[in-house]
């Protein structure tokens, strides 16, 4: 389980290999495929992700008033897009001279964004991964499919698809609608709940709750059912990164950037995340359109990290809400005093997650400011501003500046799925190692790459959104790989101290 | 004098001299779709969208003078279709994003849409390239969503005394203007309490830093379509357009 240090990313000799391509790869938001080189012996030499979609958000914001950025930038994405328009919308409260919202503002943002976590998470699990598990990775690939799981087991698919409605419905009291609401304006938010409408949730929660606690039982019994598989498949090292609240609590709306290494050793910690662009840099690698970051100080070798629900449950010392601290406990002893680095994990991680945002969301709707009428506050005018979120799928960075004619002149976005780069293709190289190596290839075994990636919850949508002057470099190769010419465009600057 | 009347529709709806069909349709709460007329202004006809036939021609119904026994078509499927034919011309001919414009839901062109069922574009998109313009402190102008239905050329010339705006180049050409030498708005006397600071019936007129404060559901047309708000429409004054 050592780091490999990038072995199978590049084949030493790939004009003579054959190509196999899982195209496009399935079960995930957004478009990728995957490349595999193999010699005369079916002998794995190259595994690539690559992400083939091409966006320009960081390009057309630009130009644009900045009170429009929290409802325009939300489109990348049609999964989480509140993550989008409450990271755009808390570095826009910078922008807007605002430190501090008013309690119902944040209570609010905060209930918007949890239950996005809910439903992200629900659907996730019970939509797209929950055929794999409970039918088998390389089982029937015509019932390998949320209808095959609501034929084969009804109430599965049936909770898993009311556990989604649920933070639907949360997302459409608090932003207006259930997917590209507008409920998030710098400053603060545009409605708050009535009292009829906390108690329609209210009379639903604690239904929610139990079935998450059940979700939860079902990853654990999984694990139970194959430890080895769940311990072992795809398994790598690596750093950890996620934002941390206070007291070191899981917290996804805000907090300091925390990492640690593979051993749970702490790299870094209360990081201010306007100090993001000291930490983390980013690598552009020739062949995919999503970008490679890492922790600066630690290279691109080593400082490569794991963002997203099992980075974010072993990186926080505690969760705020006893029953996903008493399962997350268990989830940390399951690690025997080691960090668990299996990607299969992260269904586990994400579950208890799940319980913590249905519990979080039960203790907010009892709380009257959600009712509050004091709901926008504002400051001195700032021409710069950083927003980070815990998205479901991981740390999600939003960078503005703003002129003093209000429009945005600059933006820099560091999505959830970039970060989780490099370790989704090293599970995929993990797993081609593992059961592809010199076996006939079938779609079972190709699945097995796909169950890899999925673990992640990837959105290849989100992750590619760049355009414009970014740090693009052309290389013309030869059949060989031999590098015949390049050319490079200059990169853009973006300060690393953010007042 | 006896009552006059129009059969609009064919149903009796009485008007007083001088009014227009637009003026006694409304009067009687009777929907004419209409994008350039507002009862503050004096028509001008250039939007086309309120067209009806009177008397079997084809006639704009704000600038057509109502005549006693005129036989007026209104709401019926040939004009409909004409008339979403055009709104689907001014949707490509600008840059309407509704899905993240801070006028959607009370903006009256995608109200028309809705209320005449757009369905798509139909038409190629021009995409043109216009900058917005943010010199001015207060008021940001976004030319991408202009329809060129000169109601802010006619608050700020005949109503305010400014002659901000103006219509420049011909045909496919035209496009709204600000009239200052550097073509900036903060280089002219236009002030947030102009008339033509509230008239816009799009997103191009815009008090800045206002956005999304209005939630969805409680907004203009949330409330209700806009061929149900006719008593509003007609009394309506710029102000609250703001």
């Amino acid at each position: 389980m050592e780091n490999t240090g990038f072995a199978l990313e590049t084949a030493a000799n790939p004009g003579t290999l054959r190509r196999v391509a899982i195209d496009p790869v399935s079960r995930v938001e957004g478009h990728g495929k995957v490349t595999l080189l193999l010699d005369d012996n079916d002998q794995v030499q190259q595994v690539r992700l690559h992400i083939v979609e091409f966006r320009g958000f960081e390009k057309f914001i630009q130009g644009r008033p900045y009170w429009e950025v929290p409802v325009m930038v939300q489109r990348l994405c049609g999964i989480c897009p509140v993550s989008h328009h409450l990271a755009a919308a808390k570095a826009l409260d910078r922008v807007v001279g605002v430190d501090r919202l008013t309690p119902s503002a944040e209570k609010l943002r905060r209930l918007m964004h949890y239950g996005q976590i809910l439903q992200s998470h629900a659907l996730h699990f019970f939509h797209l991964s929950a055929p794999d598990l409970l039918f088998g990775f390389e089982s029937d690939a015509g019932k390998r499919n949320i209808v095959g799981i609501a034929a084969a087991y009804p109430e599965v698919a049936r909770q898993g698809v009311l556990l989604r409605k649920f933070g639907q419905e949360i997302i459409r009291l608090t932003a207006g609608k259930r997917v590209h609401g507008t409920g998030a304006i710098p400053g603060g938010v545009n409605r708050a709940l009535t009292r009829a409408e906390r108690d329609e949730l209210l009379a639903e929660i604690y239904t929610i709750i139990a079935w998450s606690r059940q979700a939860v039982q079902l990853v654990k019994r999984l694990h139970e059912s194959e430890p080895e598989l769940y311990d072992e498949f795809g398994s790598f090292r690596s750093n950890l990164l996620s934002l941390v609240g206070p007291r070191g609590t899981l917290d996804f709306y805000d907090g300091r950037l925390r990492a640690r290494d593979a051993d749970g050793k702490l790299l870094v910690d209360g990081v201010p995340v306007n100090n993001y662009a000291e930490l983390i840099h980013e690598e552009v690698k020739p062949w995919s359109y999503m970008k490679f970051p890492f922790l600066a100080a630690f290279g691109t070798e080593d400082g490569w990290y794991k963002v997203g629900p099992l980075a974010r449950v072993q990186n926080c010392d505690t969760m705020a809400t006893p029953l996903a601290e008493a399962e997350r406990r268990e989830f940390i002893d399951h690690g025997n005093g080691k960090l668990i680095h299996a990607p299969l994990a992260y269904h586990w991680a994400r579950m208890l997650e799940m319980l913590h945002a249905a519990e979080t969301i039960k203790d907010l709707l009892h709380d009257d400011d959600l009712s509050g009428s004091d709901l926008v506050t504002s400051g001195p005018r700032r021409r710069e501003g950083v927003g980070v979120i815990e998205a479901p799928r991981g740390t999600l960075i939003h960078h503005y500046r703003v002129g003093d004619d209000d429009l945005v002149s600059t933006c820099n976005l560091i999505v959830s799925t970039t970060h989780n780069n490099q370790p989704m293709n090293e599970a995929i190289r993990r797993v081609a190692q593992r059961y592809l190596n010199g076996r006939q290839l079938s779609e079972g075994l190709l699945n097995r790459i796909e169950v890899a990636i999925r673990c992640f919850d990837p959105c290849l949508s989100c992750a590619t959104h760049a355009l414009g002057k970014m740090p693009l470099q052309l290389e013309l190769l030869d059949a060989d790989g031999t590098l015949l010419d390049r050319l490079q465009s200059p990169s853009p600057e973006l300060s690393a101290n953010v007042g | 004098m006896s009552t006059q009347h129009i059969l609009l529709d064919g149903l009796p709806v009485s008007f007083t001299d001088g009014q227009t069909i637009m003026q006694a349709a409304m009067a009687a709460d009777i929907f004419i779709p209409h994008l350039c007329h507002h009862p503050e202004f004096k028509p001008q006809g250039s939007c086309k969208l309120c067209t009806v036939k009177a008397n079997g021609r084809y006639v704009s119904a704000c600038t057509m003078p109502a005549r006693d026994g005129m036989e007026v078509e209104n709401n019926s499927p040939d004009l409909n279709d004409k008339r979403r034919t055009m709104l689907q011309m001014l949707f490509v001919e600008g840059n309407h994003f509704c899905p993240s414009c801070e006028k959607s839901g009370r903006c009256m062109l995608q109200a028309l849409a809705y209320e005449l069922e757009m369905l798509t574009p139909h038409f190629p998109q021009f995409y043109p390239d216009r900058a917005v313009d943010a010199s001015h402190p207060e008021v940001l102008l976004d030319f991408n969503r202009c329809i060129l239905c000169e109601l802010c050329v006619r608050a700020s010339r005949d109503v305010d005394g400014k002659n901000v705006f103006a219509l420049s180049g011909r045909g496919i050409s035209k496009h709204l203007i600000v009239n200052a030498e550097s073509g900036r708005l903060a280089d002219t006397d236009f002030s947030l309490a102009d008339k033509a600071a509230h008239v816009c019936p799009v997103g191009v007129i815009l008090r800045k830093r206002r956005g999304f404060a209005v939630p969805i559901g409680s907004r203009r047309y949330d409330v209700q379509p806009i061929g149900m708000q006719v008593e509003r429409l007609a009394r309506r004054t710029t102000t609250e357009e703001v």
